[in-house]
């Protein structure tokens, strides 16, 4: 796929922590494009920079050189609560707010945005119907009263409010048992068919990545190895590792 | 040039409020006494002296808790004058480490020293000398044959000391006693000094210090041993007056002398007496000793006839009968605390979230508030008086107050804030969400019910500690509490204490149910 202006693109970004003498390198140059409407996850063992990558798009991360560009514009010239703003965030377990129900979770943002109460409840209304949450049973809800499954699909709905072109996800179904992440793959592709997102995720299950995504980067030890679809990382892997890595993956076996 | 202005205004306003602070009406004389019978009943005589001689008004701060409240009090102008004894100027004001021998020249030595060191006049001493005395369990005392101080050393093994604990710490107390006699006593323990009597009433203790004008010791089992060598210094007890206040109104000099000699050791003792054990008010008994001396214009019909209501009274009778008082006290009680803790709040919650993103400011700051709470109470307050604009009252028991509420309402929004799930704030933040509104909409709230435990707590340990500010003249549920303490009456003691632990008790629970609405989910 070729296209002028990608939605997200690394460049030769670099991540390092710590302070002079014990630093730790978690991303090095790596560049990455993802295209519009495309689905792109991150893998990598724990350690690999995945999580880094994707924080310093919306920049909870600040790159220590290099450069990411959303729609074309350099993140670090955007401001940043705009920038956030226009993307949705899911994280591991959800992330909702234990104090606020569910609707109001879901809606927090367009609240803050100055929506009118109308607006923001049919909005809410609307995206707990996309995640498959009837609102007449979950809007009152506190999020403790949900099973882990459809605090996700909160986090998903709360990622979706303000309708942003792009959304990151990291490690959004790592916590759930098997059967309750197979059910959400499949309601993901169903969304994903729908909404029509460039969704950059990070997962460390190789078949998550291949069952969601439309390219798998690879990384390790902050570096990106290689990045295609799952027949291209099976065919032609680009190094050792990247074979190891992808023949570990038992086909129709999921494995946490 | 604004901001300089502003400042020129600001420096302006703070001078004028000193000057203020510092400047105490010249018609007006405020007596001081320490917070024990003698002391008090010494003021009362003295206050009563004036204002039934001049047009001066009087103002009574009485019960201020012990020699370095009174004399701080005296030296900021908080009083004009208090009754002190020249042992005590020797040697715990003085800090003369030698012993004071004969009474006219440690008289003349001590109001030397505090006219040249501190601007303070003693005028002349009221006659009798309150010295320290050791007393011993008579039934004891007849079994072992006590009769001299120095008979104490050879049954050093089987004698129960219970020393009241001013006693124990002074160089003219128990420390030079011990070395003038050597009598290292095995079983020796320090206890307030009305606990102490009370003991040895009982015969639990063998051995305590007693004043040798103390009222008690007419209706005490109890043998005065004799100092056979001439250890405790002489206690003369005197007005002692600020020289300001003698330039402003000198006839204040010769009215007070004319109390000099008029209490020999007896007469004293039996005044003590009248108020500790007949339990007639500081008033009466004040007046009637005026009146006898023909200082006092007197009307002899109401002076004659006071008779004890304590003894016969029922505690519950006595409660029901303290109610209107006991109401103004909780509310002087209630004030103290309730804005202490909002002050406290107003710099703690502000101050915990500033640690929260200040780590550095952590260690330091939890530190020096932790600091705080550890000085003594009594002291705390204390240290206030010096300090200009707070002086001896209410303030001063405000900002003791609002110093100890601090360190449990900072301690409780720095972790409150901190064990907010992390995941969740980031989450917020990912979001988009400015700090301050991570603040205000997710940690804050999730904080709340941590930090209402802090508040609760702080308002638990000030109505404790405030029981104290009474010593310092801010009054509340104290007063009888301290009043009590002097005069031996347990039932005035408890007519403090009960208030103030159902108040805390109360308090506890209403903040607890405050505590348990504001948590904004149950948890699972």
């Amino acid at each position: 796929m070729d296209h002028p202006t990608p939605m997200i693109e690394l460049k030769e970004v670099r991540k390092v922590f710590g302070s002079r003498g014990t630093e730790v390198v978690a991303v090095d140059s790596m560049s990455l494009r993802v295209e519009e409407g495309e689905t792109v996850c991150l893998i990598g063992t724990s350690g690999s920079g995945k999580t880094t990558a994707l924080k310093m798009v919306n920049r909870l991360v600040e790159p220590t050189s290099g450069r990411i560009l959303v729609g074309g514009r350099d993140v670090c010239e955007t401001d940043v609560i705009r920038l956030r703003r226009s993307m949705g965030y899911v994280i591991q377990k959800g992330g909702l707010f234990p104090h606020l129900k569910v609707a109001r979770n879901v809606g927090l943002l367009c609240e803050l945005e100055g929506w009118s109460r109308k607006d923001v409840r049919r909005r809410v209304e609307e995206l707990l119907e996309l995640v498959n949450l009837p609102p007449a049973e979950f809007a009152e809800r506190f999020p403790h009263e949900l099973s882990g499954g459809q605090q996700q699909r909160v986090g998903v709905a709360r990622a979706l409010a303000l309708d942003p072109a792009i959304v990151l996800m990291d490690e959004p179904f790592g916590a759930l048992d098997p059967i309750t992440r197979t059910q959400l793959h499949k309601e993901f592709a169903t969304l994903e068919e729908k909404v029509k997102k460039t969704i950059l995720l990070v997962t460390h299950d190789l078949s998550e990545a291949f069952e969601l995504a439309d390219r798998v980067a690879v990384m390790d030890g902050g570096r990106l190895l290689q990045i295609g679809t799952e027949e291209e990382l099976r065919q032609q892997p680009a190094d050792e590792f990247v074979a190891r890595f992808v023949g570990s993956h038992s086909p129709g076996g999921g494995h946490g | 040039m604004a901001r300089r202005h502003g400042a020129r205004l600001f420096l302006l306003f703070l001078l004028a409020a000193v000057a203020a602070a510092a400047q105490t009406p010249s018609d007006k004389i405020a007596v001081g006494s320490k917070n024990f019978t003698e002391n008090t009943l010494l003021a009362e005589v003295m206050a009563q002296l004036i204002e039934g001689n001049t047009d001066l008004e009087v103002e009574r701060k009485t019960s201020l808790g012990g020699t370095l409240v009174a004399f701080t009090a005296l030296r900021e102008g908080e009083v004009d004058l208090y009754p002190e004894y020249t042992g005590t100027g020797w040697s715990a004001v003085l800090k003369r480490e030698d012993r004071a021998t004969d009474s006219l020249t440690t008289y003349l030595h001590v109001a030397d020293e505090y006219q040249k060191r501190f601007d303070v006049s003693w005028l002349r001493p009221f006659g009798f000398s309150n010295s320290y005395a050791v007393a011993v369990y008579e039934e004891t005392a007849e079994r072992l044959g006590l009769r001299r101080i120095s008979d104490l050393a050879e049954h050093r093994d089987e004698l129960r000391a219970g020393w009241s604990i001013e006693f124990t710490n002074r160089e003219d107390g128990l420390l030079g006693l011990d070395k003038a006699y050597g009598l290292d006593i095995a079983d020796t323990r320090s206890m307030e000094h009305t606990l102490a009597y009370e003991a040895i009433r009982r015969g639990r203790i063998d051995l305590t210090d007693a004043y040798t004008t103390d009222g008690k010791l007419l209706r005490f089992p109890v043998r005065i041993l004799e100092d056979d060598r001439g250890f405790f210094p002489p206690y003369h007890a005197a007005p002692i007056v600020r020289s300001d206040t003698l330039e402003r109104h000198p006839e204040l000099e010769d009215l007070l002398n004319r109390l000099a000699g008029s209490l020999p050791d007896e007469r004293m003792q039996r005044l003590n007496f009248e108020v500790e054990e007949n339990g007639r008010p500081f008033a009466d008994v004040a007046r009637a000793f005026l009146v006898e001396e023909g200082v006092l214009a007197g009307d002899e019909s109401e002076a004659a006839a006071e008779e004890s209501p304590r003894g016969s009274r029922g505690f519950g009778a006595f409660l029901v009968e303290r109610l209107p008082e006991t109401a103004e006290l909780i509310g002087e009680h209630l004030f103290l605390t309730c804005v202490a803790v909002a002050l406290a709040i107003l710099l703690a919650v502000p101050a915990g979230i500033l640690l929260t993103r200040k780590e550095a400011l952590t260690g330091p700051i939890l530190g020096i508030a932790g600091m705080i709470q550890t000085i003594p109470s009594l002291a705390l307050l204390a240290f206030m008086i010096p300090i200009p604009l707070l002086g001896l009252g209410v303030r001063s028991a405000i900002v003791a107050l609002f110093l100890y509420a601090l360190l449990p309402i900072l301690r409780n929004t720095y972790t409150g804030i901190k064990e907010v799930d992390s995941d969740v704030v980031e989450a917020s933040r990912g979001m988009g969400l400015y700090d301050r509104q991570i603040l205000w909409r997710v940690q804050l709230p999730l904080a709340m019910p941590t930090i209402m435990a802090g508040i609760r707590t702080s308002t638990v340990i000030s109505i404790g500690v405030a029981t104290l500010a009474a010593f310092i003249g801010a009054g509340g549920l104290g007063e009888p509490i301290a009043t009590g303490l002097y005069l031996n009456d347990t039932q005035l003691i408890l007519a403090g204490a009960i208030p103030a632990a159902l108040l805390a008790i109360a308090a506890d629970f209403l903040l607890g149910r405050v505590e348990k609405a504001l948590r904004p989910f149950e948890a699972p």
